[in-house]
């Protein structure tokens, strides 16, 4: 069954505030926790137990896909489908690959890079619960945010709002979904 | 008076990367109110107005053409390359310091680049737009583009994959677009930020697809960062590979004057520091006209202009070494070419050369001239002057005079060479500040990290 809200939210002046709710939020039991904040912060990360990034090993697979592409595509063209005889020389000449094989590496590799990070983060994305709330334009400009989502076993709209409160937040508001 | 000590440890403090004073809140309005506002200023009408003339300019040029055909260029038998080749060269070097500001200096934790990295971004952007159309028209038929890359096709011919100008296709298309994916990967969390500020329905509503739901989740951030880095780390050995392989455009080939296994990393030094010129050419006019002294410091502009001196030093040494190899080598063409260079008929353009490129910089040394944004801007000025004549003196003098005198010819410019030139100079300030207007072009997420309020206060663990 859907929960009727998204969960509750309270926004923060600082990002020490915000490190230190995530960290009393996840020590309460929490764990349907997610963290809004106009830029990086790195031990919201450590904070909130999140698992590292997938990110390394989609661009690995990229440029090694890159790599054999380039260097495929050039031992195709030139020793099968379009041999060129010059005074004899070998057809499959490979230092002369290099120069391709590395850009071909290079770009499978950043263009996995970019789609992995869209996938990863689940972009593009039409619709969020959380800008429902007014103030969460502010996560972008000077504001920092916690969400506790309502389906989070320990979730009770009441008590998780009162547990928010007490973590100096400027101000706590139910998401709508 | 004060005290002695408190003098020396001022003097020995650097200089902040950012003046004192501002919030995650003034910097976010300050920077975001260049777009957003409905004013424009006078200065951004003169500069758009003027780019957009010389864009017309080129258009013009291109026209013609495609109508006629590169005669209407001054490219004759032997010196085929020209102007064009050289404007290629030129521009894409311009690019290279955009990259390494944003992926080098990231991966070396060069905080202070944090303020100017995306507009040196966007510069590399169009400096390599502006660098593609050169190969591309210089073509002949340049409809017929789509030759140059391997496809199926009815004519059963494919490009030879052991040729230079093939790598440089290779080189510079994915350079284009890991560039511009770097630069919007960058923007992401900028857009969000706009589209939540934007009052005009329109406004928001494009800023808001663009910036594709980014909400500034503690997940999103995490994943964005290794992607920050992993680029950077792409981009890194990309941006050297991309100049080395356009100056095997002529060491492979056996012309004296370009047979020459030190021009992968004398042409990447030299590409470093016109961009460098070129990013103080931007930033010093920008800051004044929109007030953004307080993001981009004296201390940015010092910093750059040692960049500078530094990649002209070294640029000053393979100058020298140019000189040297061809008189140890003992090789009587290659010889012959550097003394063509330095008392032929092109000598004029080899010596303001190097007053331009070698003699000038020299006053970067003075700590007042770079501490002078004026001084600055003429230097840089200079620089980008110099560089352009390098890369002429490299193409046109070897070309004109090789190895038989009964096949040497000079090259001569004609107007529309020179309508070509400048049109993409329009080409580039026309792209250049339409970003300024529509996008914010300092990074401000990145700017907010550089504040003292952004650091996590750890309680000490008991």
């Amino acid at each position: 069954m859907r929960p009727p809200i998204y969960g509750v939210m309270a926004e923060f002046d600082n990002p020490t505030a915000l490190v230190n709710a995530a960290r009393e939020a996840r020590a309460r039991g929490y764990r349907k926790l997610d963290a809004y904040s106009p830029f990086p912060i790195e031990e919201l990360a450590e904070a909130l137990h999140l698992p590292k990034s997938k990110l390394p090993i989609i661009v690995l697979i990229g440029g090694i896909l890159g790599g054999l592409t380039g260097y495929l595509m050039q031992y195709y063209v030139t020793v099968i489908y379009f041999p060129i005889n010059i005074a004899g020389r070998p057809l499959h000449s490979w230092p002369m690959y290099i120069v391709i094989t590395f850009e071909l590496t290079i770009l499978f590799a950043a263009i996995s890079a970019v789609l992995g990070l869209l996938a990863l983060c689940g972009l593009p994305m039409p619709y969020h619960p959380a800008f429902n709330v007014p103030r969460f334009a502010h996560a972008s400009r000077n504001r920092f945010f916690l969400c506790i989502e309502a389906t989070d076993p320990l979730f009770e709209r009441r008590a998780t709002e009162e547990f928010l409160e007490r973590l100096e937040a400027r101000e706590v508001c139910e998401v709508a979904h | 008076m004060p005290d002695e000590r408190q003098v020396a440890d001022d003097e020995l403090q650097p200089a902040p990367v950012i003046a004192p004073g501002y919030t995650f809140g003034t910097v976010t309005d300050q920077i975001s109110s260049v777009v957003l506002t409905r004013r424009t200023p006078v200065f951004w009408m003169a500069c758009f107005g003027v780019g957009f003339a010389l864009l017309l300019l080129f258009l013009w040029a291109v026209a013609l053409l495609f109508l006629k055909g590169t005669g209407i260029w001054g490219i004759r038998m032997p010196v085929a390359w020209g102007f064009a080749i050289t404007n290629f060269v030129w521009w894409i070097g311009i690019g290279h310091a955009g990259t390494l500001i944003s992926a080098i200096l990231l991966l070396l934790n060069q905080r202070w680049r944090n303020s100017i990295n995306r507009f040196a971004e966007a510069m590399t952007l169009f400096a390599v737009a502006c660098a593609g159309m050169f190969p591309l028209l210089h073509l002949g038929r340049p409809w017929l583009f789509y030759w140059l890359f391997p496809y199926p096709n009815t004519m059963g011919v494919q490009p030879q994959f052991r040729s230079p100008l093939v790598w440089d296709v290779f080189a510079v298309s994915t350079y284009a677009t890991v560039s511009a994916m770097f630069w919007f990967v960058g923007l992401l969390p900028d857009l969000a930020t706009l589209r939540d500020r934007a009052r005009n329905r329109v406004a928001r509503g494009l800023y808001g697809i663009f910036a594709m739901g980014w909400r500034g989740s503690a997940r999103h951030w995490t994943n964005y960062e290794t992607a920050s880095l992993l680029l950077a780390g792409l981009a890194t050995p990309l941006v050297l590979s991309v100049h080395t392989v356009v100056s095997f455009d002529f060491t492979i080939a056996i012309v004296p004057g370009w047979h020459s296994t030190f021009f992968p990393p004398y042409f990447v030094a030299g590409a470093i520091y016109s961009g460098f010129a070129m990013v103080l050419v931007l930033a010093i006019p920008l800051r004044w006209v929109y007030g953004l002294e307080g993001l981009i410091t004296d201390k940015h502009l010092d910093n750059s202009a040692k960049v500078m001196l530094a990649t002209g030093l070294i640029v000053a040494y393979a100058y020298i070494l140019e000189g040297f190899t061809a008189w140890y080598s003992g090789n009587v063409y290659e010889a012959a070419a550097i003394w063509h260079r330095m008392t032929g008929p092109y000598a004029s353009v080899y010596w303001s050369l190097v007053t331009c490129n070698i003699v000038a910089p020299q006053f970067l040394w003075i700590k007042r001239v770079r501490g002078n944004p004026i001084l600055l801007f003429i230097f840089s000025i200079i620089v980008l002057v110099g560089m352009w004549l390098e890369r002429y003196v490299i193409i046109v003098t070897s070309l004109a005079q090789d190895f038989v005198p009964s096949s040497w010819g000079l090259f001569h410019a004609t107007r529309w060479d020179w309508a070509t030139y400048v049109g993409t100079i329009g080409l580039f300030l026309f792209l250049f500040f339409l970003f300024i207007r529509l996008l914010p072009m300092i990074s401000i997420f990145e700017v907010r990290t550089l504040l003292p309020q952004a650091k996590v206060e750890e309680e000490p663990q008991g």
